[in-house]
């Protein structure tokens, strides 16, 4: 009989009721995490049918996709920043959680931010939880061999009900990368090359476990980005077995167990990675020592090339379509594009290393006039934290905008968009059309490529300013 | 959830690929607090031009498609963000079906639980419907089948509870509240608590 895979452990310590061939299995679902977007309609089903929140001590809210990234002292200033409707959502987001008794950072508190950041930064995303959010980068929270996934309004009210998802046991694909990691070549660019091999569609279906030695050579931070982009391969998780590097990350954050609990804990995690004969549904190997930076051409995460390599020719009708959206030509290279814009943020590309790698290459620099940056921390936490260490001072001294922690222009929700045919390169997760303003064009690629494309004043390999 | 059992309709056809749920609905409209009235955001940078006026070109916006409760769109539907919204506003607007070879995981569940049928096919079934629009197709959901005008039966996957839930209109929140022993039960006798 072969062994368990980290994903079934996860899955089997959480099975209320077994799957059957009529009916699906019940979850216990650890942590729910939920913000002002996609919760909305769950509350109003709640106090249609009366029903309480079975445990409210298991959810934590937070404010961040349509929230504004200027500063919000109150909730007056928000009706003058945001829009009636973005302002009307979080005012009932407020109310949501003081009538359900839900632990709500908000405006008020100093661990407010994106909510796949402040999870682990606050220590409650531990491994082998289950934990859901109506938002697809749930992923992100994998990262630390937690089973976690994106799900709909409909399933946010069944947990806030009932704590328990009904969910059909999904595939297993095996992911592993080796290979060391070339100057200037991040997870960033890791996960971007694992997406244009699988596709946008490879992963359905499955959850995707990331293994191997270049995985296990990453922080915590990095990651978390591997993960987060699990979704856009279309698998709803991605997980990485959690090792010492986990541990250390967790250790003494506020939301973590302590003491006796905390050893308990560590001895339970050590036992969830996947036995050495685990068995998975399909499995692909990445050489990693060959990645380069990598930029996306297209309209989904899938079309996507080296940063030296020439854009593919045309295949069908739908891909002639994206270029011509993009405005990009078929067997050029992306180097060299005039950027109207440049993103460092959101869930996928907001945390302290992010910044400080993107810091790394704007110290001493100038963003080229015709390009407006906009630099946005994924929480208060990583805001002041590089605030200490005076990372601000350098974005701000290279002509970049420093914000307040949120979404932001991610998705063009809260006031920050890339105007209509404008050309953004950005560090977040979805080049779809329109994703960060009606017309815009995105790039994806890492905090290195993007702040050396803000320098450039066009898309720019970050590697030759790295190397001295 | 109404009972949903057969869904026949004339197909209206968007042949593009990998349709993610931020061209179903764009976020800019989902600093909404209501399910209702997202018909009007569906497809909305497709349908729109600048002024807000519908553009002549854009398929559903035809006057062949008025009437169309069968959306047949090209490879991997649904992709992207997990918003509910996106079936929300397919049904507001009229579509009761979506055909596609592949149909994302989350846009699927969230389909199934507001009665919005995702259909996926096999290749040549699919080419037939692209090369094919406003022809009458029915869905049957009892018979886990998608007839077409000229006789075929093609089959296309459903899990058995969803089908149960479709066909007698279950709402899977009693469903869940009705494991409240046994979720109780698993609260008090797991060996860890989160």
């Amino acid at each position: 009989m072969s062994g368990k895979s980290l994903f079934q452990k996860v899955w089997e310590d959480h099975i209320v009721v077994p799957e059957s061939a009529d009916t699906p299995a019940v979850l216990y679902i650890d942590l729910h995490l939920t913000h002002e977007v996609t919760s909305p309609e769950a509350f109003s089903v709640l106090r249609s049918r009366g029903l309480k929140v079975r445990r409210p001590d298991l959810t934590l809210a937070t404010l961040d996709h349509s929230t504004p990234t200027v500063p919000v002292a109150s909730l007056k200033d928000l009706e003058i920043v945001s829009e009636p409707a973005a302002a009307a959502q979080i005012r009932v987001m407020i109310e949501n959680c003081r009538e359900y008794g839900i632990e709500l950072l908000g405006f008020e508190s100093d661990s407010r931010g994106i909510v796949h950041i402040i999870g682990p930064e606050l220590g409650i995303t531990q491994p082998g939880k289950t934990i859901v959010c109506g938002d697809s980068h749930t992923s992100t929270h994998g990262a630390f061999g937690a089973l976690a996934f994106g799900i709909g309004t409909t399933e946010v009210g069944h947990v806030l009900a009932s704590q328990c998802l009904l969910q059909r046991r999904p595939k297993t694909l095996a992911i592993t990368v080796d290979g060391k990691l070339g100057v200037g070549v991040t997870a960033k660019d890791i996960i971007l090359a694992i997406i244009g091999k699988i596709g946008v569609d490879g992963g359905t279906g499955h959850v995707i476990e990331y293994r191997g030695g270049a995985i296990r050579a990453l922080d915590m931070e990095q990651r978390m980005t591997i993960c987060n982009m699990s979704i856009e391969a279309g698998a709803r998780a991605g997980m990485i077995a959690p090792d010492d590097t986990t541990i250390q990350y967790l250790k003494n954050r506020p939301m973590a167990p302590k003491g006796a609990a905390w050893d308990a804990a560590v001895a339970r995690w050590r036992q969830l990675p996947s036995d050495a004969d685990a068995g998975f549904d399909r499995e692909i190997a990445i050489d990693s020592g060959k990645i380069t930076p990598m930029v996306t051409f297209g309209t989904n995460p899938g079309m996507v090339v080296p940063i030296a390599e020439p854009v593919p020719s045309a295949t069908d009708d739908s891909f002639r379509k994206a270029l011509a959206y993009m405005g990009v030509t078929e067997n050029r290279p992306m180097l060299g594009m005039p950027v109207n814009v440049v993103f460092v943020g959101s869930c996928t590309n907001a945390r302290l290393s992010d910044l400080r790698e993107a810091a790394g290459i704007l110290r001493g620099r100038k963003v080229a006039r015709s390009v407006r940056m906009l630099v946005v921390p994924g929480s208060e936490q990583v805001k002041r934290a590089a605030e200490r260490e005076g990372l601000h001072e350098i974005f701000l001294a290279a002509g970049a905008e420093w914000r307040e922690a949120g979404c932001s222009m991610c998705l063009g929700m809260n006031g920050d968009v890339t105007a209509r045919g404008e050309l953004c390169v950005s560090t977040s997760n979805r080049n779809f059309e329109g994703r960060q303003g009606v017309g815009a064009r995105t790039v994806l690629a890492s905090p290195l490529t993007a702040a050396a494309s803000a320098i450039a004043g066009h898309i720019a390999d970050p590697r030759p300013l790295l190397a001295h | 959830m109404d009972k949903v059992t057969i869904v026949t309709s004339r197909t209206v056809v968007i042949p593009q690929s990998d349709i993610d749920t931020d061209q179903i609905v764009p976020a800019r409209f989902l600093t909404t607090t209501t399910r209702k009235g997202l018909g009007k955001a569906l497809f909305a940078d497709w349908r729109y031009d600048r002024a807000g006026n519908p553009k002549p070109d854009f398929l559903l916006n035809r006057p062949e498609a008025a009437g169309c409760g069968v959306l047949v769109a090209g490879n991997n539907f649904g992709c992207g963000s997990s918003r509910e919204h996106a079936p929300w506003a397919l049904l507001d607007f009229g579509i009761r079906a979506v055909i596609s070879t592949e149909i994302a995981d989350i846009f699927r569940g969230n389909s199934l639980k507001n009665g919005l049928l995702p259909v996926t096919v096999d290749k040549a079934t699919h080419r037939w419907l692209i090369e094919n629009p406003g022809v009458e197709v029915t869905v049957d959901v009892r018979e886990s089948k998608l007839l077409l005008p000229d006789g075929r039966a093609v089959s296309f996957p459903i899990d058995g509870f969803s089908k149960h839930c479709l066909l007698n209109g279950v709402d899977q929140l009693g469903y869940l509240l009705n494991q409240s022993a046994a979720i109780s039960r698993f609260e008090e006798t797991r060996s860890w608590k989160p």
